[in-house]
């Protein structure tokens, strides 16, 4: 088995796999119809790439391995997501900055992906960029509406903005894995994609009448596992039916 | 008014009722724009909006199993079909503005106890199992409600129920598929699957409504075309269906006065516990307060959001005008 590439998929994986989680959560609770179902529809969208790269992490690992054990048989140790994807639905507003901060990356990051050496990682990656163009376009005109809407939602929007912000930097952030795995022409170099990350950001951020955050203090941890105290409860959630009956058919 | 104007007026609203009722034999569809009584047009607001609240507020029980699913398989297909019951309220919503009332007032009817909703959500979703048990029982009560309805006289209401019928055939199939699993599976999955349907058997029963003497609205909406069987034929049909589906899986209806009629050649079925379904009705069930809570919270906590968007709209309208201009 070749582990590298193993963890390599995680690390794209486990992202979609929280953030669509996190999504779930909101399901029926949004503030109007119209984005209760977007919302939904971007967590189904996250979860169908999800299950694409799980299945082929299994195939990799020979060893019988499913998706679900993949998803939801881990400790939370071993789940190598971002820690921006795990942080709580706060309000509306952080549900939309978390969506925005990640989908700007994840477009980009896809867009690379798609010229991957493995194929399969490059079939995913072109079915997901659909996707994800559109995950982009919806959570960037709800920062401009709340940034630019009324006084309220401009404090909100921007609150969130800055409350997340330290969670931005991990994005670009490689691994041991990740690093051998970009030197074999299958992975993305994340550093490479840092700056037109920023200026894209800023540039909808200031469309949005919202101002960059200056702060250069950022947290890391989730790509080594080391995640914030939020994604224990997620886990408890997502786990649950499998810790509590093992081995079973559903 | 004259004493003659007020004659012709009446006569004249005489003569539109009876066209009216003519075109409806007829099988014609009355179309948003089309005189209507207005008895027609208030009664509708209240069945389709009910219907709308329904979705909704069904979407609740559903969702809260959404991050517990146990595979990834069933994740999927469980947020998927509570996105379709969202899509079913807003058309249904959509359906019931063409009459001239707004969602915000539909809303307000809701969240204010006037308008009610289907009172099988007002039970808890306490296992896995009861995601399959809703999607088998109370989808395949719904179907049987709503299938005569893509005939219903009003236009916009039966096309909206012809695509509400379709998906919800689906989610029936998915619900019953989900129980199939379980019985197929360990004794403790057999077991969940037992424990659900006797759980939502008889509360899916009551979902058809009261027995026809109770019914209230029967006559009036049977000419109209908003209902074509009575809700004891229905709660029959029902019947019939679902219990060799149980048998087939395995599963015991839980109901020891349940039996074969070989002469009306349809079951039998033991007294229903009407004072729990009017309990329910009445806002006292298990779920009700949870439920309202719920959905007033979720508009509430959503009035920023939805006051920044319009502004923000405004906005973008003000300055289109200004580069026109």
């Amino acid at each position: 088995m070749n582990n590298n590439l193993y963890k390599y998929i995680l690390g794209i994986a486990d992202n979609s796999l929280i953030l669509g989680q996190r999504l779930g959560e909101l399901c029926g609770h949004g503030p109007s119809l119209e984005t209760d179902i977007a919302c939904t529809n971007i967590s189904l969208d996250l979860f169908g790439q999800v299950r694409s790269y799980y299945q082929y992490a299994a195939k990799i690992t020979g060893n019988g391995k499913s998706e679900d054990d993949i998803a939801m048989l881990r400790k939370e140790r071993e789940y190598v997501n971002v820690l921006l994807v795990e942080q709580p639905n706060t309000d509306f507003a952080y549900t939309i900055g978390r969506q925005f901060l990640f989908d700007v990356y994840h477009l980009l990051f896809l867009n690379e992906l798609q010229k991957s050496n493995d194929l399969m990682l490059s079939a995913i990656a072109v079915k997901s960029i659909k996707e994800v163009s559109y995950h982009q376009r919806f959570s960037s005109d709800w920062v401009k509406r709340l940034g630019d809407g009324t006084a309220e939602s401009h404090q909100k929007m921007q609150d969130a903005i800055d409350g997340l912000w330290t969670y931005t930097d991990e994005l670009f952030h490689q691994t041991d894995a990740d690093k051998i795995i970009v030197s074999e022409g299958i992975g993305v170099d994340v550093t490479n994609l840092k700056e037109t990350y920023y200026s894209k950001v800023s540039e909808l951020l200031q469309e949005a009448t919202l101002k960059t955050p200056e702060s250069k203090w950022f947290q890391k941890g989730g790509k080594e596992g080391i995640h914030t105290e939020h994604l224990g409860y997620l886990l408890s959630d997502l786990q649950y039916m499998q810790r509590t009956y093992p081995n079973m058919e559903w | 008014m004259s004493e003659e104007q007020l004659n012709m007026e009446t006569e004249r609203s005489r003569s539109l009722e009876e066209q009216f009722e003519a075109r409806i034999a007829r099988d014609e569809k009355i179309e948003p724009k089309d005189w209507m009584p207005e008895k027609y047009r208030k009664t509708h607001i209240r069945q389709m909006s009910q219907h709308a609240h329904s979705e909704i507020v069904g979407m609740l029980p559903e969702g809260n199993w959404i991050t517990r699913a146990p595979s990834l398989r069933r994740k999927v297909a469980l947020l998927a079909k509570v996105q379709d019951e969202a899509g079913h309220g807003l058309y249904l919503y959509s359906a019931c503005e063409t009459l001239g009332i707004s969602r915000d007032e539909l809303y307000e009817q809701l969240h204010s106890g006037k308008a009610k909703y289907s009172s099988i959500f007002n039970y808890p979703t306490i296992t896995w199992a009861d995601m399959g048990a809703i999607g088998w029982l109370v989808d395949g009560a719904a179907i049987i409600n709503q299938v005569p309805l893509c005939n219903t006289s009003y236009g916009p209401y039966a096309r909206a129920m012809v695509r509400v019928c379709k998906e919800e055939s689906f989610h029936q199939r998915q619900g019953y598929e989900i129980m199939i699993k379980l019985t197929n599976g360990t004794p403790e999955q057999k077991e969940l699957a037992q424990d659900a349907l006797n759980r939502w058997w008889w509360p899916s029963l009551m979902m058809l409504g009261p027995t026809d003497a109770e019914s209230v609205h029967t006559e009036q909406s049977m000419k109209w075309k908003l209902k074509r069987k009575s809700n004891d034929d229905l709660r029959q049909q029902f019947i019939d269906q679902t219990v060799p589906q149980a048998e087939l899986i395995g599963l015991t209806i839980p109901d020891p006065d349940l039996k074969w009629n070989e002469e009306k050649k349809s079951y039998d079925f033991g007294e229903i516990n009407w004072d729990e379904f009017w309990q329910v009705v009445k806002g006292h069930g298990p779920c009700n307060k949870e439920r309202m809570k719920a959905r007033v919270g979720a508009w509430e906590r959503g009035e920023w959001v939805r006051d920044a968007a319009m502004a923000h709209a405004e906005k973008k309208q003000t300055s289109l005008k200004k580069e026109v201009s």
